[in-house]
Formats: C-alpha cells, sequence, structure tokens
C-alpha cells in the first residue's frame, strides 16, 4: 500500500498508510486463490467471509464487499487499519507461504472506506431501529462498547452509552494517533450510530455520576460494561514521580484527545524535549515514539527482548524504524536521574539476556549484572501495559473482580457476579486488541438479548 | 452544555459560579471535584466542588483566575454554557465524629475548606476554622465559614486583616494555647500545606491535606495526577484528592506542578522557550 514518504510524514499528523486506488484493490484481490478451505477465516476473530468479499472486490462489486464484510464486523475502516493481521488472518494465507500473503487489512480498508466516501452515510444509512424490546446502558464507548451498542440496537433495544472523557472512542479516540486512524473515521463511525438511534452520553462516569444501580433505577433492564483497560501501569523504579516522565496514555492523550500538536491553538500544553525515551514495546510504545518524532524529538525505544519478540503490529515497527526511531533492544531500565530542578536529565538501563520460554510462550529475561549504562533523555514515556480502572468496581456492590482487576464474567452469558450486568472486552481481558473486545462486544450483547427474552417470557431459572 | 446560572465577585480573582449539572448535585460530597473544558480547543481543569443544592440542581464552584482557563472562565457570564463538566471525582472527605477538628483554608483553598467545615459541624465536631489570605481584598466566605464554625480566625500576608502573617501562626498560637485538636484539615497552597503538616506532626494531630496536582482526565486513566504518598506513588484524582498529610512528599507535589509553567513556555517543542515552539509544531 502506498504511504506518505517518512521524511514528509515525519511533520505532520496526516495518515500514514495511503489506501489503494480502485484498481490496485482489484488487482490485490485478484491473487486470491480462493482456497476451498478457507484458512485465513479461522485466523478471524470475527470470522468474516474473507474469500467473499474479496471475490467481491476482485470482481469490481465493491458494495458487494462492504454488505459481506459488515455481516460480521461493524467497524471495517478502523479494523483494516488496526489488526494485527500478520498474526491473525494473514498468518493463515497460502500465498504467504512461498511470498507475500493477499493483504487482507488492506482490502478491508479499502472496502470500508470505498463505503464511506462514496456513500457518505446517507444512502446506506442503516435503518433507525424502533426500539421496543427494553432499554439498555452501554458502559464506555471503545470499541467493546460500540459494538454491544450497534448490536443491541440492531436487536431492537433502546441503547444509551455513557462515556467518561467528552469524546467517545475509548483508546480508538485517545490512544490511537490521528496518523494510524483518523479522527473522521471514527466521528462517522458514531454519527451512524446515533442515526441508528443509539443515544450517546459523554461526560458521565459511571460509579460516581450515576452509579449501577441508579442504571436500573431509570429504567435500564441491563448493563453491559465496555470499561477496557485504561489505568497505565508504572515501572516502579526511582525516579518515576520527575517532571517529563510520562505515562503513554498522558502522552497520547494530551496530543490525540486535546490535541496539544496544535499549541497555542489549543490550550492543552506538552512538554517533551530533546531525547525521549520510550519504555515498551507494544502498540502503544510505538504510537508514543512516532508521535514523539513528529512533534521533532529524536526518540530511542527501550525494550527488554529483542526485535522479533516486539509486540507491535508488524507494520508499526516498521514505520517507526523509517522514521528514524533508534531501538535499543535487549535494555531493562532501572532509574531515572533528574537535574536539580526535578526535571528527567537521564536514564538508567541494564542490558539483558534471554532465558528459557515462559508459559506465554515468551522467553524469560534475566538483568546482566553490572551492565547499567546511563541514556540521556529529556522525557521519559512509560508504555508498559494498562490495566482496568477500578472506579466501577469499587462502587458496585457484588462486583467480582479477578487477577489484576479484571472484571470476572461466566465465559458463555458474559455476565458478572451481578445480576443483568454483563461485560466485555479490555475490562475482562486486560489489555488486548481492537478486535478481540468487538468480538466480546458482541457476543455479549446477544446474551443480553438472550437474557431479557427469557427473562420476560418466563423465569430464569 | 452545563449553563452558568450565577456568577458573582467574592474577592480579588476569586468568582463564585452557580452552574446547572443535576446528576453532579445529586451525587456530590465535600472532598470532591470536577474537572471541566470551557469549550472545543480548551484544557480540562480541575476545580472543586464548594457547594451543590440537589434539589435544584446546581453545583456552586469558587474558582481563582490565575492562568489561561481560569482567566477565560471569568470572562464568562450568566446564561453562557461550559462544554463539558464531569464529576464528582475522587473519594470523599472522610467525615467522622471525633471530636474538635480545625479546618485550616489558604488562598483559594478556602472555598475547599467550607463543605468539609460544614460536614464537621452536622456530624457534631466542634469545628474552629483558620484562613489565610495575601491581604483583605483576597478575603472571602468568612460569614459562610463562621456559620459553621465555632470561631474564624483570619491571617493576611500583609497585616490588612487579622493577624500579620501565616495561618499556620494562628494554628501553633491555638495549639499552644491549649485547645485540644483531635484533627487538622488544610487546604490551600503547597508550601501552606507543607508548614501545617510539619507543625502539627510534631504535635501528633491527625492531618488531612488535599492535594492539587495537575490532572487531565481526572478518572485515573492517565498518571498526570500521580503524587508520592507514603513512599508509593499514587494517583490523586482516584486515591486522593485528600491524604494523611504526614505521608505526603509535598516536595516531589510542588516540583511537578511547575510542570504546567515549561509545558506552556516550551510548548511541545525540543527546544525549551517560545521561540523553539515557532520552529518546531507542526499541524
Ligand atoms: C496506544 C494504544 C495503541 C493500540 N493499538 C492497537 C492496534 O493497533 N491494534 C489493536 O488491535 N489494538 C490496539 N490497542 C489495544 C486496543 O485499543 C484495546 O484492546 C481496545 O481499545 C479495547 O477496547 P475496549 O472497548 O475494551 O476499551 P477501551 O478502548 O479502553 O474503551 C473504554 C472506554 O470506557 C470509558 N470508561 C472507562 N470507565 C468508565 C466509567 N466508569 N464510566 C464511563 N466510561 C468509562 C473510557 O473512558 C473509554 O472511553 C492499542 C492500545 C493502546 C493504548
Ligand atoms: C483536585 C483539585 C481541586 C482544585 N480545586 C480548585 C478550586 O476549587 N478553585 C480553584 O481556583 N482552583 C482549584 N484547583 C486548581 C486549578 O485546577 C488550577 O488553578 C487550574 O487548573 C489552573 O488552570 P489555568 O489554565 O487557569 O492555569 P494555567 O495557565 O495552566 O497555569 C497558571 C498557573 O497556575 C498554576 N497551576 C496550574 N495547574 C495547577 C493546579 N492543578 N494547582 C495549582 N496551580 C496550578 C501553574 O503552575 C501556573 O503558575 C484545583 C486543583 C485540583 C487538582
Ligand atoms: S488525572 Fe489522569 S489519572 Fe488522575
Amino acid at each position: 500500500m502506498p504511504t506518505q514518504p517518512p521524511q514528509d510524514r515525519i511533520k505532520n499528523f496526516q495518515e500514514v498508510a495511503l489506501g489503494y486506488s480502485p484498481e490496485m484493490a482489484r488487482r490485490e484481490a485478484a491473487r486470491c486463490l480462493q482456497c476451498r478451505q478457507r484458512p485465513c477465516v479461522k485466523g478471524c476473530p470475527v470470522g468474516i467471509d474473507i474469500p467473499g468479499f474479496v471475490r467481491a472486490i476482485a470482481e469490481g462489486d465493491f458494495a458487494g464487499a462492504v454488505a459481506v464484510i459488515r455481516q460480521d464486523n461493524t467497524l471495517p475502516a478502523i479494523c483494516g487499519r488496526v489488526c494485527p493481521q500478520e498474526v491473525q488472518c494473514e498468518s493463515h494465507c497460502v500465498l504467504g507461504r512461498k511470498g507475500e500473503p493477499l493483504a487482507i487489512g488492506n482490502l478491508e480498508r479499502f472496502a470500508a472506506d470505498w463505503e464511506r466516501e462514496t456513500w457518505g452515510g446517507a444512502a446506506h444509512r442503516p435503518n433507525r431501529v424502533r426500539g421496543g424490546k427494553g432499554k439498555v446502558a452501554v458502559v464506555g464507548s471503545g470499541p467493546a462498547g460500540l459494538t454491544a451498542a450497534a448490536e443491541l440496537s440492531r436487536l431492537g433495544y433502546e441503547v444509551t452509552i455513557f462515556e467518561a472523557l467528552h469524546t467517545p472512542g475509548g483508546v480508538l479516540a485517545y490512544g490511537i494517533p490521528e496518523f494510524r486512524l483518523p479522527k473522521d473515521i471514527l466521528a462517522y463511525e458514531f454519527r451512524q450510530l446515533q442515526l441508528q438511534g443509539v443515544e450517546l452520553r459523554t461526560n458521565v462516569l459511571i460509579g460516581s455520576t450515576l452509579t449501577i444501580d441508579d442504571l436500573f433505577s431509570l429504567g435500564f433492564q441491563a448493563v453491559f460494561l465496555g470499561t477496557g483497560a485504561g489505568l497505565p501501569h508504572l515501572l516502579g523504579i526511582p525516579g518515576e514521580d520527575l517532571n517529563g516522565v510520562y505515562t503513554a496514555n498522558e502522552f497520547l492523550t494530551r496530543v490525540n484527545l486535546m490535541k496539544a500538536y496544535l499549541y497555542p491553538q489549543v490550550d492543552t500544553p506538552l512538554y517533551l524535549g530533546k531525547h525521549v525515551v520510550v519504555i515498551g514495546g507494544g502498540n502503544t510504545a510505538m504510537d508514543a515514539a512516532r508521535t514523539a518524532v513528529r512533534l521533532g524529538s529524536s526518540v530511542t525505544v527501550v525494550y527488554r527482548r529483542s526485535r522479533e519478540h516486539l509486540p507491535a503490529r508488524r507494520e508499526e515497527i516498521l514505520h517507526a524504524e523509517e522514521e528514524g526511531v533508534e531501538f535499543r533492544f535487549l535494555t531493562s531500565p532501572t532509574a531515572i536521574k533528574g537535574d536539580e530542578e526535578g526535571w528527567v536529565e537521564a536514564i538508567q538501563c541494564v542490558a539483558m539476556e534471554l532465558g528459557d520460554p515462559t508459559e506465554d510462550g515468551r522467553p524469560a529475561v534475566r538483568p546482566i549484572p553490572g551492565s547499567e549504562l546511563w541514556l540521556p533523555a529529556d522525557s521519559v514515556i512509560v508504555a508498559i501495559g494498562q490495566g482496568p480502572n477500578p472506579i466501577v468496581a469499587r462502587t458496585t456492590p457484588g462486583l467480582e473482580t479477578g487477577l489484576h482487576g479484571v472484571i470476572e464474567v461466566a465465559p458463555d452469558t458474559f455476565m458478572t457476579s451481578r445480576e443483568g450486568v454483563f461485560a466485555a472486552g479490555d475490562v475482562i481481558t486486560g489489555g488486548a486488541t481492537v478486535i478481540k473486545a468487538m468480538g466480546g462486544g458482541k457476543k455479549a450483547a446477544q446474551a443480553i438479548d438472550h437474557y431479557l427474552r427469557n427473562r420476560s417470557g418466563r423465569p430464569i431459572s | 452544555m452545563f449553563e452558568i446560572l450565577e456568577k458573582e465577585l467574592l474577592a480579588r480573582d476569586i468568582w463564585k459560579y452557580t452552574i446547572a449539572a443535576p446528576e453532579v448535585a445529586k451525587k456530590a460530597q465535600p472532598g470532591q471535584f470536577v474537572v471541566l473544558r470551557l469549550h472545543e480547543q480548551g484544557e480540562r481543569i480541575p476545580i472543586s466542588i464548594s457547594d451543590w443544592d440537589r434539589d435544584a440542581g446546581t453545583i456552586t464552584l469558587i474558582v481563582q483566575a490565575v492562568g489561561h482557563t481560569t482567566k477565560r472562565l471569568a470572562e464568562m457570564d450568566a446564561g453562557d454554557h461550559i462544554l463539558d463538566l464531569l464529576g464528582p471525582l475522587g473519594k470523599p472527605a472522610v467525615i467522622e465524629p471525633v471530636g474538635t477538628v480545625a479546618c485550616v483554608g489558604g488562598g483559594v483553598g478556602t472555598a475547599i475548606i467550607y463543605p468539609e467545615a460544614r460536614g464537621h459541624r452536622q456530624i457534631g465536631n466542634r469545628v474552629v476554622t483558620l484562613i489565610g489570605a495575601r491581604s483583605r481584598e483576597h478575603l472571602f466566605y468568612q460569614e459562610e465559614l463562621s456559620a459553621v464554625s465555632e470561631r474564624v480566625l483570619v491571617a493576611t500576608d500583609d497585616g490588612s486583616c487579622g493577624h500579620h502573617g501565616f495561618v499556620t501562626d494562628l494554628l501553633r498560637q491555638l495549639i499552644d494555647d491549649g485547645l485540644h485538636l483531635d484533627q487538622v484539615i488544610a487546604v490551600g497552597p503547597v508550601p501552606m500545606m507543607q508548614a501545617v503538616s510539619e507543625l502539627t506532626k510534631s504535635r501528633g494531630i491527625k492531618t488531612i491535606v488535599s492535594l492539587n496536582p495537575i490532572m487531565v482526565d481526572g478518572t485515573g486513566m492517565c498518571g498526570a495526577c500521580r503524587v508520592r504518598v507514603g513512599g508509593a506513588i499514587k494517583f490523586c484524582c482516584i486515591d486522593g484528592p485528600e491524604f494523611d498529610a504526614h505521608e505526603v512528599d509535598f516536595s516531589s507535589l510542588l516540583r511537578r506542578l511547575r510542570l504546567q509553567e515549561r509545558s506552556a513556555a516550551g510548548c511541545t517543542s525540543a527546544e525549551n522557550g517560545t521561540e523553539g515552539c515557532k520552529s518546531q509544531c507542526h499541524n
């Protein structure tokens, strides 16, 4: 897929990947072997009929392609851009054995963009759903909440989404940068949802502004929790409270949600400095590093395992490298040093070596004694993961949580320990992916429908 | 959108706003705050809830115009709307029957002390209130506080009203005069809270402070508000804003509050200072 050249794109926040032209899309789609076993579909967490939509693109039937995708995926323009296709559908593609696998993600993106650009939502606006089956509250507007709301609305429920922040979208809004996921796309998806009849209320912190019990008193018959894993983890090393140390969430929120890169046209400032060190190796770390590059800093990513273990999407790693991000593998931070005024000056790291594989398949790591070194740094961005926010659990009697604060649900019904309260997405799994959160949101919505129909029809056993 | 219903000048640069926010008013407790954003390009800033009227569906905010957003708010009038307002945030103050409580307010912190003093009075504690300000024209809420306190003592830096000096002098005097205090609550500028904390630590009096670090979301998502308490890092917006004063690392808090200055001056740029800002800002 064509991209903005690195030397240009590091000076702007516009999207890096430019998308296929119809001819390019048709040419790429024509490479599909239409295997009978459909191995790619097994790699898709929501089971999209991939050969089906690819065939439609190859035939030039773009509307048909979109219709096929939409049967299983409500947010294709987003998933086409952010799914880790190389470990999902594309990793199963037979073409990949000898050469490049089919660019399924790019094709998904093409079809979705074509739909948005051609129809602008007008001709193919989803029908306004009449409701009538009952009222459901959806808490959180990330991919899990968004998908649950769309599905519940489609099933005939009156849905209200409650979001704490002033802009909906969860990580899609405050975490993933504009240059990877244009915010217009997100705004478009929310407009569609609202046209479909879903009500969106921002600035409501469930557990505080309204509790779960308040929601039931307001007449909601079920509650879906898609509150995500938004609480940033810290390193627990000396110097973490120095000025110039940010969590990736703070840094990305200032830039993406508050648009600090436009300061002083906007009111939210951000200090970064010349040398920025980013700790971590996931998508969050790549987003932070590439955002810092665009703000004019030179950036080093410090990651404790080696390149092949980086959990980020492959495309993001390649883009980061092209944009001049420097990587220090097998390195782990041990302390942050400040100047006399308390601003970050340097970060101490230690070299690591790999050991035997652990349960999750990745090798264990251990520090090499005596290998400490100092890297100069004006800012440090900590991107080592997030856990669920404790607010809802703290204020909802009877809501049980498990390891690391995840909300516990019954595996097939998605119901929490509180009757009528369901959950899916990062809040039940810990930080995962957009598509898994969407898949969970959709299944939970169906489980809510099942619950409400059985409850009103006959008593639940 | 949240309408400003009334606006009143309480003291120099200190404005009182009555805002329509029925859901927040219904839930507000002493010690809690809101985060607001005035307009589409605005910053999110935290402001304490000084009062509320659950029936009328209103909350009262008392805001000192110190910087960009608070000055812009001061230019708004009754009838204008605040774009976003989220709350109530933070843990409510713990108000229990303890005996005698001294409420110490410095500057705009006096506004935050008010609902706490009232809360303590309502459950039967004896309340003595001490307020400090730069000068007479910066003082406010004396009457309101008198209505919920046994005594209100005033200190001004320039001696234009009450004691000439710091509010901590008054507190020391009170203790030295033999008043037994079971608890002290101090809200104000960091150096004032630190001074109170040092004084009460040496006298073994339990003390609560309400911390005011820089915040972004106010919901535990960003970690900007982290403070060092009892050697551990806490998120002020969800673990606080009130903490045991004797555990708080005030120097860390003071340092982190200066972040805003350099951020605002240095823009997002690699070079510190406004010049670097122009050359480095991309949009
Ligand atoms: C920087 C970054 C980059 C990423 N990149 C990728 C990627 O490229 N590909 C990929 O697949 N995954 C990526 N991920 C992971 C992915 O974004 C998450 O797995 C996904 O967003 C989880 O969706 P969710 O709906 O469960 O939660 P979230 O997206 O976290 O949304 C939760 C929402 O709930 C709101 N909320 C929380 N508590 C409350 C409350 N009490 N009341 C009201 N609202 C509340 C929050 O404000 C938030 O808007 C990335 C994550 C980050 C942080
Ligand atoms: C929990 C909490 C409750 C608060 N309650 C109140 C209140 O009831 N009334 C009130 O007037 N203020 C209150 N504050 C402080 C208020 O949030 C800041 O004054 C405000 O954010 C400044 O924004 P600004 O854009 O006007 O100033 P800026 O232009 O951002 O900064 C101007 C000056 O204010 C200082 N400043 C910036 N942020 C803060 C901060 N968080 N605390 C102290 N100084 C700061 C800067 O260092 C600078 O010197 C509270 C803060 C917190 C965290
Ligand atoms: S203000 Fe963001 S975590 Fe507290």
